[in-house]
């Protein structure tokens, strides 16, 4: 990129109010053509909102947008199209009935005779794959394709358009470490074909690794820029937070107590009726944590979901505190045996958009006192409980009563985390619990979980990120194709021994090559 | 899937019944069987005729459901369009009835259709720019159209002349399938012409992939600069116009006449068709056939005298099939994801 060249994008003193919220405030930026622009910032600081407002989906309250160099007015996403931006969002668009082909083309649709050209656009399809190297088939459902796919999916959508300018946001936040080596190496074509990018995530590592230049955003506000040659993760981390963040977890020897949970055996199928889980055996014991690592689609989701009383089991036992849960319901798997479970998927399992933080916050608790006497809940009880953890658990948000789908992603997860932690419990169930969180607030919900285990809690940990698990793990469960090949402890274990270990090395088939979403 | 696998499943069934019924209208009609007093029950062509009679309104009335529902309005005031497209045509065609009869006809049935796309023009508004609860905006169709049209009615008032069957050539002189479809009045034309460009619509061309984005998941029509409430108004309306053809058909070409609540409950057994149909033009097609069906075997099984049941019972006849068909079904299928919500957006516009 030469210094000279002009930015193909410009946002000049933006500034966008949200009833209550401040979401940009005198925002500049600029993005030269190819480059990789990382934007960094904690949950709530505004990226995404910045970027739907260049993405022509929300109107700026002040500034301007100026694309090569001519100031524009954007009414709706059309005109950003038309601009050649575009965008792949946070919370994936795509229309799950519909196949790759009419996602791909809805809304820039290729007409013959009056009619749809599918197989036009299925071999545009293919031909943007192959020089991509996105690998998707035109004709296969949405639902059915695994988050890998659907990003790819995403993106491809994005080149059917022409898009010279795209926005990446949060893209990896779902991958598997093979996916966004996979999805870096598209990145860098895409910048070596001289279009730019803007990309989001929390991950520090990967915005070393791959970003041209790096903007960060604090509170609505840029607070500076950084050159990933110089910059490091804690610079980084501290130039976002505006504190020094440990970036590495500080804990004690595990002081292991009796078995909390304890699985015998245990298969299950998955949506398909394909075999998920093949006689999985795995104990936790009180003041433990119990990591479980494993490409995505081993296996894991459907353990947790078995645990949690959202899978039946085919054949074996699960006792927790020394109940029988075989089969149990959820309601009795929280209650009785005293537990919590994160979920993967926040929006499927973990929230509900439509009502507020307060209500989500007593979604397992709103049946029993305080917040319910009798027949009818105590709102006061509900609120206080809500605007008590909202400030312990750093939730960022105007006020109780938003919409949960208000919230900004990283601060559903810090809502969600906050309503299953609050609670006194003996076995913790976490699955993915930093997905899409900032480095600050990581550091936080690490030392929660690392708390809970010492007040006597059995903690399960289930993530896709190796480093998560290396740094909270008491001991490491690894997963393969519905098993687990072996339990390591901490001590022991090495990344590179854990890495052969999830590719299956006790086994002789291949390693799955994609992960499959919850 | 196992989904899929049920869908596939029914309609083979669908297709063998089908296959089944003309085997049998051609030999009842044409060989010594139609001795037998309960198979010309089942299979004359009087019994035939009558379904294809009694499954028009229902038709229309389920494609008025599936062209609203599939971008994401519910519309349970499909009853009221047709009675307000009922009366409408009526009014059009007393007030021409000096005219010419096919001028006046005509007429009758363009005043159908622009009242039931005025209905659905306000259940949209209603909808979207109010945001009333779909189902409350739909209630209140019902009932302005029952309570409007029994009020303006003028008992006095008489239309002259209806829609008289058209023949095709050649192709009616087939024998039985030929009296059955080919020798019919125009609306019933149109309604099963409706079925195919309604399905071609909707799955082959722009405007169905965007309709059914907007009813699956609107916001990401909306990333792609599809302006969703548009479509939802737009589809409202033609939906409405439909649902008003299928009351105009009422008038027009079935009764000749208006009475006060002539629909008598079709909008709702329509309802019935489009989810038992799945939410496809086909698939209602068939459901309201079969639903036809039970009409015209109540009508037969009371002129022919064949059975001693209390004739109350055979009346009960098209409402149970409806309410056991769609019971059985409902789980089954699959509404449109987004339907019933209201898409707001900051970019959102209507
Ligand atoms: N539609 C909306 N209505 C009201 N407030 C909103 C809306 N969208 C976002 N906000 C608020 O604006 C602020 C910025 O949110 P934004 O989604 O841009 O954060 P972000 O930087 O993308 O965070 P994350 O990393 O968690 O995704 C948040 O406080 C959020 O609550
Ligand atoms: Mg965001």
């Amino acid at each position: 990129m030469s210094e000279a060249a002009m930015p193909v994008l410009e946002a000049r003193h933006i500034t966008k109010r949200f009833p209550g919220v401040v979401a940009n405030e005198d925002v500049n930026l600029k993005l030269y053509p190819g480059e990789i622009l990382a934007l960094l910032g904690e949950n709530g600081a505004g990226k995404s909102t910045l970027m739907n407002i260049v993405y022509g989906l929300y109107k700026q309250t002040e500034g301007e947008i100026i694309v090569r160099g001519k100031p524009v007015e954007m009414s709706n996403p059309n005109d950003a199209i038309q601009l050649g931006i575009g965008m792949v969002f946070q919370h994936f668009q795509l229309v799950p009935v519909m196949t790759v082909a009419e996602n791909v083309m809805l809304g820039s649709e290729t007409i013959k005779r009056g009619l749809l050209d599918t197989q036009q656009v299925a071999e545009r399809i293919t031909e943007l794959s192959q020089r991509y190297g996105l690998a998707v088939d035109p004709y296969a459902m949405v639902e059915d394709l695994p988050v890998g796919v659907r990003q790819r999916v995403e993106i491809v959508k994005t080149l059917y358009r022409n898009a010279d300018i795209l926005i990446l946001d949060e893209p990896t936040a779902v991958l598997t470490p093979q996916e966004i080596d996979g999805l870096f190496d598209v990145m860098e074509l895409l910048r070596s074909q001289g279009k730019s990018i803007i990309f989001i995530t929390h991950k520090l590592k990967e915005v070393l690794r791959i970003s041209d230049r790096i903007i960060v955003l604090r509170d609505g506000k840029v607070v500076g820029e950084a050159d990933p040659k110089t910059a490091t993760q804690s610079t980084l981390a501290a130039m976002m937070v505006g504190r020094e963040v440990i970036l590495t977890v500080d804990k004690d020897e595990a002081q292991p107590g009796p078995v909390v949970l304890d699985m015998q055996d245990v298969s299950a199928k998955d949506d398909h009726g394909q075999p998920a889980l093949r006689n999985v055996s795995l104990q936790a014991r009180a003041g433990e944590i119990v990591g479980v690592a494993g490409v995505q689609g081993n296996g894991q989701s459907e353990l947790v979901e078995v645990l949690t009383g959202l899978r039946s089991l085919d054949s074996g036992r699960i006792t927790i505190n020394g109940l029988d849960m075989t089969n149990a319901g959820p309601r009795r798997v929280t209650q009785d045996g005293q537990s919590c479970h994160v979920p993967e998927d926040r929006h499927a399992y973990g929230m509900v958009d439509a009502y507020s933080v307060a209500h989500n916050l007593v979604l397992n608790t709103y049946f029993q006192p305080p917040f319910a006497n009798g027949l009818t809940v105590d709102e006061q009880a509900i609120r206080r409980h809500a605007e008590d953890l909202v400030e312990r658990y750093d939730v960022r948000t105007p006020n109780v009563s938003v919409h949960a789908a208000n919230l900004s992603g990283g601060n559903q997860q810090k809502m969600v985390v906050a309503r299953e932690f609050s609670r006194p419990v003996k076995l913790l169930i976490a699955a993915q619990p930093t997905r899409g969180i900032d480095v600050g607030s990581i550091e936080f919900i690490h030392q929660q979980i690392v708390a809970k285990r010492d007040e006597g809690a059995a903690v399960l940990l289930v993530s896709a990120e190796l480093d998560e698990i290396m740094a909270l793990s008491d001991r490491i469960a690894v997963m393969y194709k519905g098993e687990i090949v072996d339990i390591v402890p901490r001590n022991r274990a090495t990344r590179e021994g854990l890495g052969l270990l999830m590719a299956g090395a006790h086994s002789e088939e291949p390693a799955p090559v994609a992960g499959k979403a919850g | 899937m196992t989904k899929n696998g049920v869908l596939k499943k029914s309609q083979w069934i669908a297709g063998a019944l089908a296959v089944a019924a003309v085997v049998m209208a051609v030999l009842v009609n044409t060989t010594a069987l139609g001795q037998y007093t309960w198979l010309r029950v089942l299979f004359g062509v009087s019994a035939l005729n009558f379904t294809l009679r009694a499954s028009v309104p229902l038709v229309l009335g389920a494609l008025c459901g599936i062209l609203c529902e599939r971008t994401g309005i519910i519309n349970i005031g499909i009853e009221g369009m047709m009675l307000a497209g009922a009366f409408a045509a009526f009014v059009a065609k007393v007030a021409t009835n000096d005219w010419p009869l096919l001028a006046s006809l005509l007429f009758g049935v363009a005043i159908a259709l622009a009242v039931g796309a005025l209905m659905g023009l306000l259940h949209a508004t209603l909808s979207i720019r109010y945001r009333m609860d779909q189902i409350i905006s739909g209630t209140v169709i019902i009932i302005l159209a029952a309570g409007t049209s029994a009020y303006l009615f003028d008992r006095d008032a008489v239309a002259q002349g209806k829609f008289g069957p058209v023949r095709i050539p050649l192709l009616a002189d087939i024998p039985v399938i030929g009296d059955i479809l080919f020798q019919n009045p125009p609306i019933t034309y149109m309604a099963l012409l409706l079925v195919v460009i309604v399905h071609v619509g909707l799955f082959y061309t722009r405007w169905g992939l965007r309709s059914r984005a907007c009813g699956e998941h609107p916001r990401a029509a909306d990333t792609v600069g599809i302006n969703v409430n548009r479509y939802r108004y737009l589809n409202t309306m033609l939906g409405g116009a439909l649902a008003g053809l299928g009351g105009g058909f009422l008038v027009l070409e079935a009764v000749g006449q208006f009475q006060e609540g002539m629909t008598a409950g079709r909008g709702f057994i329509s309802l019935a068709a489009m989810i038992f149909g799945n939410w496809n033009p086909f698939g209602a097609l068939a459901a309201a056939t079969l639903f036809g069906y039970t009409q015209a075997l109540q009508n037969e099984l009371l002129l022919a005298g064949v059975t001693q049941a209390p004739r109350q019972f055979i009346s009960m006849l098209p409402y149970v099939v409806t309410i056991v068909a769609v019971s059985g079904f409902v789980g089954r299928v699959r509404p449109p994801a987004a339907e019933g919500k209201v898409y707001e957006t900051e970019g959102s516009s209507e």
